[in-house]
């Protein structure tokens, strides 16, 4: 029972970490209607700048974060002002020339990374990433109970933006129509770079928590990519309730699979989860809870 | 049993009711008509009865087969054609192509495919554009390739959705030309338009809804007379000082 | 569909027959890259560039056809070489699968989920160690030993064959199904197309294509292990030479794919040495560039490429 508990509390936390992540991808998606490819890969990169800061400063994470954050903000803008947009209204071929210009974007990053600091695995092991807190016969990792305090605080943070700035407005305009938003005075180009940056900051932050918990190579960006792809479809796109949400249910889906089924396949509980939902809920969470 | 039947149709978009239990019949080889302030749920009906938006209630028969629930390629392959209030040409393919594709819906083949297409191009007069980029057309054009394409596959019944909108008064006319020689091919025609003209001119029987209740029925004249279609339009004071 | 000339792809048959014996090994070993890439190229420009369903998971089929003749040597001690069949043919039927849940989704979501098919794919055939070897794969005895020139006539008639298999299809009702849905998925699912099933057509034969090559791989390199033929990077070169080329064009894959490993080679006998994988970075540049300012590739976007090559004419034609 101990187990279980423990099990689902792990999950939980991480979820809340996930969230995070998912919510930069769906704000973008919502205001760029593009889906990020990138998004994971960017990430990594805040995680190499973390752990960059971590190795030859000694700084931990957590405040490694806060220049990661707004280093990868200051990326996510420029990338898209200057490059993902101008291919926005370009009549091409293949529709999705924008989806595969971050992928392509993303894949620059990598290798850049790959070049700079070569595909061995990292880590910014320190010796608070053990501490465990014992409840009930539980054991709780701490940095994970940390990040996701942190995680909820961002969460907490970006509602507050979202619903009482002109800026969160703005945001929320040009998601719900673009046309409109524009004719109320916003500058379109203006908010899609800026939510950009802003989804890329939430990755960045994402990233430097899970730090203290996974090694770090340059591949590492891809099944965040995804689990990031999948929570945003569980919980309905644009969503950032549903994203929050559906990175919790995930969390939790993942590490009940990794413990009960197989600890290798636990990626692929989200592959699993992923399948389910195309089959049986297109609209994702948040038509569930709406009934 | 009509022809096409449309019983009880409702269709709702959250709590807006676009399509308010709107009961029409269709006789064959009749030009039927349908009109009404803009947001009176004319196209609506129409995604319903292709099955682009479904309904939510009510039911659609066709020849005395039920389609509400069958999906939109089923239908037009049933013999329900189908143009768009906002044209979807087939972008980077040339008129010809575009034509074909919609005549691939009948054969196999591709030479079969490209004489029915050539056929039916000479038939809507748009051969001089056979070889042009779909895109590269103006409106007028890209419309009457439309119409091409649907008819490339022997349909039975035409949806014509607003074929006159940003139309000229000469193109106007060439359209109705085409849609009474689509008519006396044999093809009913289902047309909605905003054009007086144009839908006044070719209509046998007509329909007048808003806010997705029926509000008129009846000929041409009937409808144009008739106190609550001036309301609709117009407002109250023209509908009592008529 | 505009008319072809065809003299200067004879010319290039006839040289790509008879030059390679007078080369030597590690050119031709090149040369077998390229029409392997060819050919991958070209089977995903069938789903993605003409179909418009860009696929981020086409390595899967790549994958499935080099285990596919892999396994049959694993478990049952038969040669790689009945994986020419086995493999596309469990990429195929893999593909459906996957595609009647995939292709519920449109777009960036398509795109994507076909990127989540692929890691689950790898991540499975790396435990799933009874049946795959997980991490160590698997090798096999070279039939060939050191030759390289049967291999070479073998993948330059995979890719032949693949050019072959796309020229027919686009000439057909497929072809035209193919580019309609593309162009407008809801046009034509109102001219009665129905796209799911047409979707499914045109996988059919970009799997089967793919798989081939992985099939081909398997028996060339005789060694395979799930993050050499699973990995994103993989995936994102077939998009890469497609996009270089020119997606929905015929011969647009296949003019990426030749730069591709050509400028690979140079790149790797020149900077290898210095800086290890810059290479790929240079690549992934490349390929941002290429869309950003050559959307349609080199011949989609073919005006584009001649007008920066033009001279600059004064703006008056009257006198001289």
């Amino acid at each position: 029972m101990a187990q279980f508990g423990q099990t689902v509390i792990c999950g939980l936390l991480i979820g809340g970490v996930y969230a995070v992540i998912a919510i930069g991808m769906t704000l973008i998606l919502g205001v760029m209607k593009i889906i990020n490819i990138g998004h994971g890969h960017l990430m990594m990169v805040a995680m190499y700048v973390c752990f960059a800061l971590f190795a030859s400063l000694g700084l931990h994470p957590y405040i490694g974060m806060l220049v990661a954050m707004p280093c990868l903000f200051a990326i996510g803008y420029l990338l898209q002002r200057y490059s993902i947009h101008r291919v926005r209204f370009v009549d091409t071929i293949l529709p999705q020339t924008q989806v595969l210009l971050t992928l392509a974007l993303g894949l620059v990053f990598v290798e850049l990374i790959r070049v700079i600091f070569k595909s061995d695995y990292r880590s910014a092991y320190t010796p608070f990433s053990s501490k465990c807190l014992y409840i009930g016969g539980m054991s709780i990792s701490l940095p994970q109970l940390v990040s996701f305090g942190i995680a909820m605080a961002f969460v907490a943070g970006l509602h507050i933006l979202l619903t009482r700035t002109d800026f969160g407005r703005s945001i929320r305009a040009t998601a719900q129509d673009l046309d409109a938003a524009k004719y109320m005075g916003v500058d379109a180009l203006r908010v899609s770079s800026l939510t950009f940056g802003l989804g890329m900051a939430l990755a960045a932050a994402g990233g430097a928590l899970l730090l203290p918990i996974f090694y770090l190579f340059p591949d590492i960006g891809t099944p965040f990519t995804i689990k990031a792809l999948i929570i945003t479809i569980l919980g309905g796109a644009g969503s950032t309730v549903g994203a929050l949400s559906g990175g919790l249910v995930f969390g939790m889906a993942e590490s009940l699979g990794a413990v009960y089924w197989a600890p290798g396949y636990k990626d692929v509980v989200g592959f699993v989860i992923f399948i389910i939902i195309l089959l049986f809920m297109p609209g994702g969470l948040k038509t569930v809870i709406k009934r | 049993m009509a022809y096409l039947d449309i019983n009880h149709v409702v269709r709702k978009f959250g709590g807006l009711v676009a399509v308010n239990d709107i009961t029409v019949g269709l006789e064959q080889g009749e030009i039927f008509g349908l009109i009404g302030p803009n947001g009176s749920g004319k196209t609506t009906l129409f995604n319903a009865i292709n099955n682009y938006y479904p309904a939510n209630s009510g039911e659609i028969i066709f020849k005395g087969i039920p389609i509400t629930r069958m999906s939109t390629h089923e239908i037009c392959r049933l013999g329900i054609g189908r143009t768009f209030q906002v044209v979807k040409p087939l972008r980077r393919m040339t008129v010809l192509e575009n034509v074909m594709a919609g005549a691939f819906l009948r054969t196999n083949s591709a030479t079969k495919a490209r004489d029915k297409a050539l056929e039916i191009l000479k038939f809507c007069e748009l051969m001089p554009r056979k070889d042009m980029p779909a895109k590269d057309l103006p409106i007028a054009d890209k419309k009457r390739m439309e119409i091409a394409r649907s008819l490339a596959g022997d349909p039975e019944l035409m949806l014509l959705d607003e074929t006159a909108a940003g139309l000229n008064l000469v193109e106007i006319e060439v359209a109705m030309a085409i849609v009474r020689k689509i008519r006396d091919s044999g093809i009913t025609c289902f047309v909605v338009e905003h054009v007086m003209k144009f839908i006044m001119g070719i209509s046998d029987r007509m329909m007048c809804i808003n806010f997705g209740s029926e509000i008129a029925r009846g000929t041409p004249r009937e409808i144009a007379s008739h106190p609550e279609v001036i309301k609709a339009y117009l407002g109250e004071e023209y509908a009592k000082g008529k | 569909m505009a008319k072809k000339s065809w003299f200067l792809p004879a010319i290039l048959g006839i040289v790509a027959i008879a030059f390679p014996p007078l080369l030597g090994g590690y050119f031709q070993h090149v040369l077998i890259l390229m029409m392997m890439w060819i050919a991958m190229a070209t089977g995903w420009n069938l789903l993605g560039g003409y179909c418009g369903q860009a696929s981020l998971g086409s390595a899967a089929f790549f994958g499935l056809g080099a285990y596919g003749a892999g396994l049959l040597y694993l478990h049952w001690g038969i040669s790689p070489w009945w994986g020419m069949i086995a493999g596309p043919l469990l990429a195929i039927i893999v593909g459906i699968s996957i595609g009647l849940i995939t292709f519920r989704l449109r777009g960036g979501y398509f795109t994507l989920s076909m990127l989540a098919v692929c890691e689950a794919m790898r991540i499975v055939f790396l435990n799933w160690v009874e049946v795959t070897n997980g991490p160590v794969g698997v090798l096999f005895p070279r039939t060939w030993g050191d030759q390289k020139l049967p291999y070479y006539y073998m993948v330059l008639a995979i890719a032949a064959l693949s050019l072959y298999v796309v020229y027919r299809l686009m000439k057909s009702k497929l072809g035209y199904y193919f580019v309609s849905i593309r162009e407008d998925q809801d046009a034509a699912e109102g001219l009665g197309i129905p796209s799911t099933k047409y979707k499914i057509y045109a996988l059919i034969p970009s799997a089967g294509i793919i798989g081939l090559a992985g099939a081909f791989y398997m028996n060339y390199m005789a060694f395979i292990e799930p993050n050499v033929v699973f990995p994103l990077i993989i995936s994102a070169q077939m998009i890469l030479t497609v996009m270089l080329g020119g997606p929905g064009t015929f011969w647009g894959p296949a003019l990426g794919a030749t730069i591709f490993v050509l400028l690979s080679e140079l790149l790797r006998a020149f900077a290898g040495p210095v800086i290890g994988t810059v290479h790929y970075l240079l690549f992934a540049l490349i390929l941002v560039l290429v869309i950003m300012f050559l959307p349609n590739g080199i011949i989609g976007d073919w005006d584009k490429v001649k007008g920066a090559f033009r001279r600059k004419k004064p703006a008056y034609v009257g006198g001289e």
